[in-house]
C-alpha cells in the first residue's frame, strides 16, 4: 500500500530527530497539554461516561464480527437513496476509481475536507498526476498543504506548527494557490482564520467536485456521518454537483440508534466539546439539496488483513478522536512525523504495523514506540487496549507467526539478530531515560495486567533492557502522571 | 473477481472464529446508558438550551411569538442587512416587520448568489439543551442545506418548548435519517492554531438563536 512516506527512517531515528527540536516539542507539549485537561473535563460532565464507552465498544465490536453482513446492507440502503457504491481493495484501486470519477465530470480541480482515508491511499498525489488539483480546505490540512509538509496529529494536523511559522507560510505560499494573504497579516488566530476564509471561499464557491471521508456510515439507511468543526466540510459536501466519499469498511455502524453512542464520546474525547461546531449527515442524495451525484468508495487497503487478527482487530474500532495521542508521553515527545504514517500516536503503533505490514523497519519499530503506561487505553472512547495489541505485534515482529497479508495467509520470520529489541533499546533512550520514570512506567505497566505473561521473553526482555539506559530529564512524564490521574474520570 | 467479491470474501475468512450462533445485535450492544442527563422541569431544558447555546458563542435572544417579527426586523437591522434569504416554507408573519430585501431561496441560484446575501432566517427541526445544538433536517421552513452556510449571518428560530429535547439520544428518535440534516452548535470555530478557539472560519460568523415560547 502507499502511505508509507518514503525515505522515512525507523521510529528510534525519527523520533530523535523530533526530540532536538525545541520549537517542535514546545508546540506539541503547549498543545497536547491544553487539550488533555479540556478533555477530562468534557469527559467528566457526563455521568454515564462507562457505559456509553462500553456501549460504543460493543456497537463496534459486533459489527466488525459481521462486517460481510453489515457491508451488503449498507450498499443496498446507500444504493436505494440514490448513491453509487464502489469497493476498493487497496490504494491503488481506490485512486484509480476517484480519479475516473472525476475525470467523468471534466473538471480538473477538486476540494477537499480532512479525510483521514485520503490521506492513507495517497490521493492527492494520485490526483496531481493525473492533472487534477486537490485544494485541502480544512484550516490545518491548508497550513500542511501550503507548507508542502507532512500532518502530525489526526485531529489537529499542524499541531507542530506555532502561529509565527503558520503566518509565514500564508504570507509565502497562499498567492501560488489562489488568493494571496491579505497585506501586513499578523500571527493572531483571528487573523490567520480570516485569510484561510478569505482563500477558500472562492475555491468552494466555484467547485464542482468534492471530496470527503465519513466519521460513520449506517447499514440501516445508508446515512454518512461527517464531524467538523469550521465549515469547510458542509462547502464540500453541500456546494459541489459531485460528492466523492472514500471511506474505509470499519466506519459501518448497524443502525441509525447507534449515532447516539458515537455523537456523544466523539466530540468530548475529540475536541474537548459536548458537542463540535457542525455535524453533516446525508442519506444517497436528496432533490435539489446538495450533490446531485454521490459516489461511495469503501476501501479495504490492509482491513481485512487487521480483521483476520483476532487481538488485533480492536484496531478497527478507533474512531479517531486522537485522544490517546494527546495522552502518550512517547507522542509528546517524539511528534507525529516520527511515526512515518497519516496514523500517528498510540493508534498508529498499532494500526500501521497491521495495515502495511511489519515489512519495513518504520512499521517493524512501531510497536515499540510506547512505554506501555497504559493512558491511551484508559482515554479510549472505545476501549481499545492498545498496549495489549502493542505487546502482541512486539511478539509477531520478534518470534514471527503466522499473519494475513493482502487476504492471504502468510507466516512472518522471526526479526533477525534481535533487531526489535535494539529498536527497542533505542526507542526508550531518548523518551525514558531516568530510572525513577521507567519505575512509574513500569508499575503503570504492572497495573495493565493481562499482557504480562504475554510479554516473555522476547519482548519482555526487550523492554527491560531499557531500565539501564542514561539519564535525561523525565519531568514531563512525572507531570502528565501526576495531571491525567490525579482528575482522570473516563477509567473503564 | 470483482473488487467486491474480493473483499467480502477476505472479510469472511477473516471472521472464521466467529460462530454462527454469535449473540445477534440486540443482545450484544447493552444500552445502560442514560437517555438524558440530570431531571429537569421543562422549563429548566430550556434554561439550559440557553446557556449551552451561548457557552459556544450563539447568541441568545427569548421572546413570545407575538414579539417574533419585530425582534427580527430589529436583528437585521441592527446588521445592517439588505438583504434576507427565505426558505419556501417559512412562515411569513416571521419577516412581516423587517424592512430587508427578501430573497427566496431558488434551486437555480448558484453560490456565488447566496454569496451576496447578508442575513438568513429558518426554523429548526429540533434542539438539544444538553449540547447546545440546533438540528436543521431542510424541511420547507429550514431550506437547502446551502443558505444556512454561505451568508455570514444565520438567524434561527426554535419553538420552545416544543422543539427542545435534553439529549442527543432523543434528537436521534425525532430525526428522519432520509432527510440531509446539519447539527449546528455554535458559530463555525476552529482550534487548529495552537489550539486556539477561532469563531467564524467557514460557516456564519455570527449565530443568533431566537427562543420563541406561546403561539
Ligand atoms: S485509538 Fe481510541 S483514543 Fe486513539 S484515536 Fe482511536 S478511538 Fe481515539
Amino acid at each position: 500500500m502507499s502511505g508509507t512516506y518514503l525515505g522515512m527512517p525507523a521510529f528510534p531515528a525519527a523520533a530523535r530527530e523530533a526530540v532536538g527540536n525545541p520549537t517542535l516539542r514546545g508546540n506539541l507539549r503547549h498543545a497536547t497539554h491544553t487539550i488533555r485537561a479540556k478533555r477530562a473535563k468534557a469527559v467528566a460532565e457526563v455521568e454515564d461516561w462507562a457505559e456509553l464507552r462500553e456501549a460504543g465498544k460493543r456497537i463496534k465490536d459486533h459489527t466488525l464480527r459481521h462486517l460481510d453482513t453489515y457491508l451488503e446492507r449498507l450498499e443496498e440502503s446507500v444504493t436505494a437513496a440514490g448513491g453509487v457504491v464502489h469497493w476498493a481493495a487497496d490504494a491503488e484501486e481506490a485512486n484509480r476509481i476517484v480519479t475516473a470519477l472525476v475525470k467523468a465530470t471534466g473538471e480538473s480541480e477538486v476540494v477537499k475536507v480532512k479525510s483521514m482515508a485520503t490521506q492513507e491511499i495517497g490521493l492527492n498525489e494520485a490526483l496531481e498526476a493525473a492533472g487534477i488539483r486537490a485544494y485541502e480546505t480544512d484550516l490545518a490540512e491548508l497550513i500542511v498543504q501550503l507548507g508542502k509538509d507532512r500532518p502530525s496529529h489526526i485531529l489537529v494536523p499542524a499541531i507542530h506548527r506555532n502561529r509565527g511559522e503558520i503566518r509565514d507560510i500564508f504570507r509565502d505560499e497562499m498567492a501560488a494557490w489562489g488568493r494571496p494573504a491579505p497585506e501586513g497579516l499578523t500571527d493572531t488566530p483571528a487573523e490567520l482564520a480570516e485569510a484561510a476564509r478569505l482563500h477558500l471561499r472562492e475555491k468552494f464557491l466555484r467547485a464542482k467536485v468534492g471530496i470527503s471521508g465519513a466519521n460513520f456510515m449506517v447499514a440501516e439507511t445508508g446515512t454518512l456521518v461527517v464531524v467538523e468543526s469550521e465549515g469547510n466540510g458542509r462547502m464540500c459536501l453541500t456546494l459541489p454537483e459531485t460528492l466523492i466519499s472514500v471511506v474505509g469498511i470499519e466506519k459501518i455502524v448497524p443502525a441509525w440508534r447507534d449515532l447516539e453512542v458515537f455523537l456523544q464520546t466523539l466530540p468530548r474525547s475529540s475536541t474537548a466539546e459536548r458537542m463540535n461546531p457542525y455535524t453533516s449527515m446525508w442519506t444517497g442524495t436528496t432533490d435539489e439539496d446538495g450533490p446531485g451525484t454521490f459516489h461511495l468508495v469503501l476501501l479495504d487497503n490492509g482491513r481485512t488483513d487487521t480483521l483476520a487478527d483476532e487481538v488485533g482487530r480492536q484496531a478497527l474500532r478507533c474512531i479517531r478522536c486522537s485522544a490517546c495521542l494527546n495522552v502518550c508521553p512517547v507522542y509528546e515527545r517524539a511528534g507525529g512525523h516520527a511515526y512515518g504514517s497519516v496514523y500517528p500516536g498510540p493508534i498508529g503503533a498499532i494500526l500501521s504495523p497491521q495495515l502495511r505490514g511489519t515489512g519495513s523497519e518504520i512499521d517493524a519499530s512501531l510497536p515499540y514506540a510506547s512505554s506501555l503506561c497504559g493512558a491511551c487505553y484508559e482515554v479510549c472512547p472505545v476501549a481499545i487496549d492498545i498496549p495489549e495489541v502493542l505487546v502482541h505485534l512486539r511478539e509477531r515482529v520478534v518470534q514471527g507467526g503466522p499473519v494475513t497479508r493482502a487476504g492471504n495467509k502468510v507466516v512472518l520470520r522471526p526479526a533477525k539478530g534481535h533487531a526489535a529489541e535494539r529498536a527497542a533499546m533505542r526507542a526508550a533512550r531518548w523518551a525514558f531515560g531516568r530510572p525513577g520514570a521507567l519505575r512509574t512506567g513500569q508499575r503503570l505497566a504492572s497495573r495493565t495486567r493481562r499482557f504480562h505473561p504475554r510479554t516473555l521473553p522476547g519482548p519482555g526482555r526487550a523492554w527491560s533492557a531499557t531500565r539501564e539506559l542514561p539519564p535525561v530529564p523525565a519531568e514531563p512524564f512525572r507531570d502528565w502522571w501526576q495531571r491525567t490521574h490525579g482528575g482522570e474520570a473516563g477509567g473503564k | 473477481m470483482s473488487s467486491r467479491e474480493r473483499i467480502l470474501g477476505r472479510v469472511r475468512r477473516a471472521l472464521a472464529d466467529v460462530p454462527g450462533d454469535d449473540t445477534p445485535y440486540e443482545r450484544a450492544v447493552v444500552r445502560d446508558y442514560l437517555r438524558e442527563h440530570g431531571g429537569r422541569t421543562v422549563d429548566e431544558t430550556v434554561d439550559l438550551l440557553a446557556e449551552n447555546l451561548a457557552d459556544y458563542r450563539a447568541i441568545v435572544h427569548r421572546c413570545a411569538a407575538g414579539e417574533l417579527p419585530s425582534l427580527i426586523a430589529a436583528l437585521l437591522s441592527g446588521r445592517g442587512a439588505r438583504t434576507v434569504l427565505v426558505p419556501p416554507g417559512l412562515d411569513p408573519g416571521w419577516l412581516a416587520a423587517a424592512g430587508a430585501e427578501r430573497i427566496p431561496d431558488r434551486a437555480e441560484s448558484d453560490p456565488h448568489e447566496l454569496d451576496r446575501v447578508d442575513s438568513v432566517v429558518t426554523a429548526c427541526a429540533v434542539a438539544i439543551a444538553e449540547t447546545g445544538t440546533i438540528v436543521l433536517d431542510g424541511g420547507p421552513d429550514q431550506g437547502r442545506r446551502r443558505i444556512t452556510l454561505v451568508p455570514d449571518h444565520h438567524i434561527c428560530v426554535v419553538r420552545v418548548p416544543d422543539q427542545v429535547v435534553s439529549s442527543v439520544p432523543q434528537a436521534l428518535g425525532r430525526l428522519d435519517p432520509v432527510r440531509p440534516s446539519t447539527w449546528i452548535s455554535g458559530p463555525s470555530a476552529t482550534s487548529d492554531i495552537e489550539l486556539d478557539r477561532v469563531e467564524g472560519v467557514h460557516g456564519p460568523r455570527t449565530l443568533e438563536v431566537v427562543l420563541v415560547s406561546g403561539r
